[in-house]
């Protein structure tokens, strides 16, 4: 058997996860390679499987908050790859971007391990988590200035 | 061992389409000319105790939307999981596949399809001691000329009466597929089994 | 219907695709379109094909668009036969479209609502006069003002009207819904698997028969509620995870459209849903696909069906154009066989007729 890594708390860890995974899927290679240059080499890695493209059927609620129903497929790129100390790192990213989706697993991966985990979070995480906040800022406040202001001569009822 | 030989989760096949094509290709052959054995040429690195053909079939035909039984513990179910993506089920009639490395499930007992809609029929991939085209059964049926020999080990000694009780059902029925280390051998619904000799 | 295999062409059909290539191409001295530019600037065509080929993926869909020459239908028809060859991962959970990150959002019923009216991206209050400035390459347009954005919570129409009782609640079910991709079509057809057929099916047809249900086929009264459209966030559960991630943000459009309904024995008058939710920003098509869903409601609020709108075998078997260009289309297939039988029947018919 092999020993436990030490990790943090089960609940705690699968919430960071779930958001650099997240911030990795929204993200794409290029800019992620491009983090990758200031940060730490990453560990070698061997493929479980993928990279490779595939669909995953998006679904709606009838009438917004209903049952369930099958909106339509979207293309999903998954990779899953595992580290020499034997980590396990996962990706399933939309589009079909196979660089990104293991660049993502193996960030995954190496994102797990405590000792690893400062600096590439400070080198590629955080600036891509601060780039997707000024996106999604700019987008809000030009929705924003489409916002009717309406000048009630009389209330009618 | 080292730690990395311990990890639960190994690769599938080394190169998923196109090794998932030529067993693919060796199952329709299978089960084109029952008892004739293949050998595949491209097997998975799957835990014990699955064999690597059993694997490799499974790999092939099960997916996402196939449900799967298998009695081979959780190695090889997380194994599965991850590789074919195919969600597993407790009660063996439920399931579209099944990989038995243990006893037999029952034939009797899988799902059979229906009169209109016999294809809805669960295939039963059975690990077994050895498989060799000897003179022990004598085959026959759709696919087979006149006969052609096979000899199986490690089947119950209630294979053959089950078997031709499952023949009774057609169209409906349940298809086998025999696997022993790399080798393989199909068994549709329609082949005749006697004893030789 | 019988067909004969037919040998030889093969010369010709080469020439053809040839032909065919060079006409995509056009004129070689001008530059040639890149996917890029089809998808940022083309974008609700790629929108369109996406919905219409049940596939989100916008380079694929700037690629089908440009092998159809512009031939949306025909880009849709691409996007399906590429998705038959990719595997299914599974399927996301239902998206929350009351988080969504909100770029237009309107409603018809209440002027002032707790988040307000947002226009967004759209062409409506343009004057429809063509620009020329466009076609003189009009360059680089200003940024579009920007503005404080409220941390707006933007609720949807609907609930505040549920707050009062007075609109119908949805079926909360948890059921995994048919699948129009794995099972064939059969009637009568539960509402998920009518939702499916309708968020992949023809805009066209669909904005015809929504039309024909406002002119009296069908007795709809209807109210757009709310139009939203925006980026929700697409999650999936994997099972070697055991807890759900996010893929991605998709944009989508959503649309509430409410209805009177007077109410029966058992249940009180108050407002019912039609609802439509499609791939991108088509908020043409999330509208009429909400009036046929109501329509299409007519049966399970025990109203009489009368309009071809209510009629789900007419809707569902002919909403959808890849089907309908194929059975269309295969009437230029050689028929030679059927013809030939058929010119006897006439002469021979002819010949009768004259006495002979």
């Amino acid at each position: 058997m092999v020993p436990e890594p030490a990790l943090p708390d089960p609940p705690l860890l699968q919430a960071m996860r779930r958001r650099w995974m997240g911030l990795l899927a929204r993200a794409d290679a290029a800019t992620i390679a491009a983090r990758l240059a200031e940060a730490p080499a990453l560990p070698p890695h061997i493929r479980l499987r993928g990279p490779e493209t595939g669909l995953v059927m998006t679904r709606g609620r009838q009438g917004g908050d209903g049952a369930p129903f099958n909106l339509g497929e979207m293309t999903v790129t998954r990779c899953s790859v595992r580290l020499e100390d034997g980590t396990v790192g996962h990706a399933y990213v939309a589009g079909r971007d196979a660089r990104q989706a293991e660049l993502a697993a193996v960030l995954d991966a190496a994102l797990q391990d405590p000792d690893r985990r400062p600096a590439l979070l400070a080198a590629v995480i955080e600036p891509l988590a601060a780039a997707e906040a000024a996106r999604t800022a700019r987008e809000a406040a030009k929705a924003a200035a489409t916002r009717v202001e309406f000048f009630t001569m009389a209330t009618m009822r | 061992m080292t730690p990395l030989d311990s990890m639960p989760l190994t690769p599938g096949f080394a190169d998923p389409v196109a090794d998932a094509q030529s067993c693919f290709r060796a199952l329709l052959e299978a089960m084109a000319r029952p008892g004739r054995v293949q050998r595949l040429a491209a097997l998975p690195e799957a835990p014990a105790p699955l064999s690597p053909a059993a694997a490799a079939a499974l790999l092939t035909m099960a997916d996402a939307e196939t449900p799967v039984w298998t009695d081979a513990g959780p190695a090889a179910e997380a194994w599965l999981r991850f590789h074919a993506g195919c969600p597993l089920v407790a009660r063996p009639g439920e399931a579209a596949f099944l990989l038995a490395s243990g006893p037999m499930p029952p034939l009797a007992a899988l799902a059979a399809g229906t009169e209109e809609e016999p294809h809805r029929s669960a295939t039963l991939v059975l690990q077994v001691a050895a498989l060799e085209e000897e003179e022990a059964w004598r085959l026959s049926g759709p696919g087979i000329e006149n006969s052609h020999p096979l000899r199986v080990e490690g089947l119950p000694d209630s294979f053959l009466p089950d078997w031709a009780a499952n023949a009774t059902r057609f169209p409906r029925g349940v298809d086998l597929v025999l696997c022993a280390g790399p080798r393989l051998v199909a068994l549709p619904r329609t082949t005749r089994i006697e004893e030789a000799g | 219907m019988a067909y004969v295999a037919v040998k030889g062409g093969e010369r010709a059909i080469e020439a053809a695709h040839a032909w065919l290539a060079e006409e995509r191409r056009g004129d070689p001295a001008l530059p040639e379109l890149s996917l890029d530019q089809i998808e940022a600037q083309l974008g609700l065509a790629v929108d369109r094909v996406m919905a219409e080929g049940a596939c989100h993926d916008r380079g694929l869909a700037a690629l089908a668009i440009k092998q159809a020459r512009g031939d949306l239908i025909e880009a849709a028809f691409l996007l399906r036969a590429y998705r038959t060859t990719l595997p299914r991962f599974g399927a996301s959970l239902p998206l929350e479209t009351d988080a969504m990150r909100i770029r237009r959002r309107i409603s018809a019923t209440y002027k002032e609502l707790p988040g307000g009216q947002v226009l967004g991206p759209t062409f409506d209050y343009t004057h429809r006069l063509l620009d020329f400035a466009l076609a003189a390459e009009g360059g680089t347009p200003p940024p579009a003002p920007e503005a404080e954005a409220a941390p707006a919570v933007m609720p949807r129409v609907t609930g505040l009207l549920a707050q009062e009782g007075l609109m119908a609640p949805e079926a909360s079910s948890e059921a995994e819904p048919c699948d129009l991709t794995r099972e064939p079509l059969a009637f009568p057809a539960e509402r998920p698997l009518r939702l499916q057929a309708l968020a992949r099916g023809d805009e066209g047809f669909l904005l015809s028969l929504g039309y024909s249900t406002q002119r009296g086929y069908g007795n709809a009264h209807p109210f757009v509620g709310e139009i939203r459209m925006g980026a929700v966030m697409v999650e999936f559960e994997p099972p070697e995870l055991g807890f759900a991630i996010e893929l991605g943000e998709i944009t989508v459009t959503e649309c509430q459209m409410v209805n009177q309904f007077a109410g029966t024995k058992t249940e009180p008058p108050q407002f019912t849903r039609g609802y439509g939710l499609v791939f991108g920003h088509g908020e043409r098509k999330a509208m009429a696909m909400a009036l046929v869903d109501r329509a299409l409601r007519a049966p399970e609020l025990g109203e009489p069906v009368e309009a071809p709108a209510q009629d789900q075998e007419f809707v569902l078997y002919h909403c959808d154009n890849v089907e309908a260009t194929g059975f269309v289309e295969h009437l230029k297939l050689p028929h030679y066989v059927d013809f030939q039988s058929e010119l006897e029947k006439i002469r021979l018919l002819r010949r009768e007729a004259s006495g002979e």
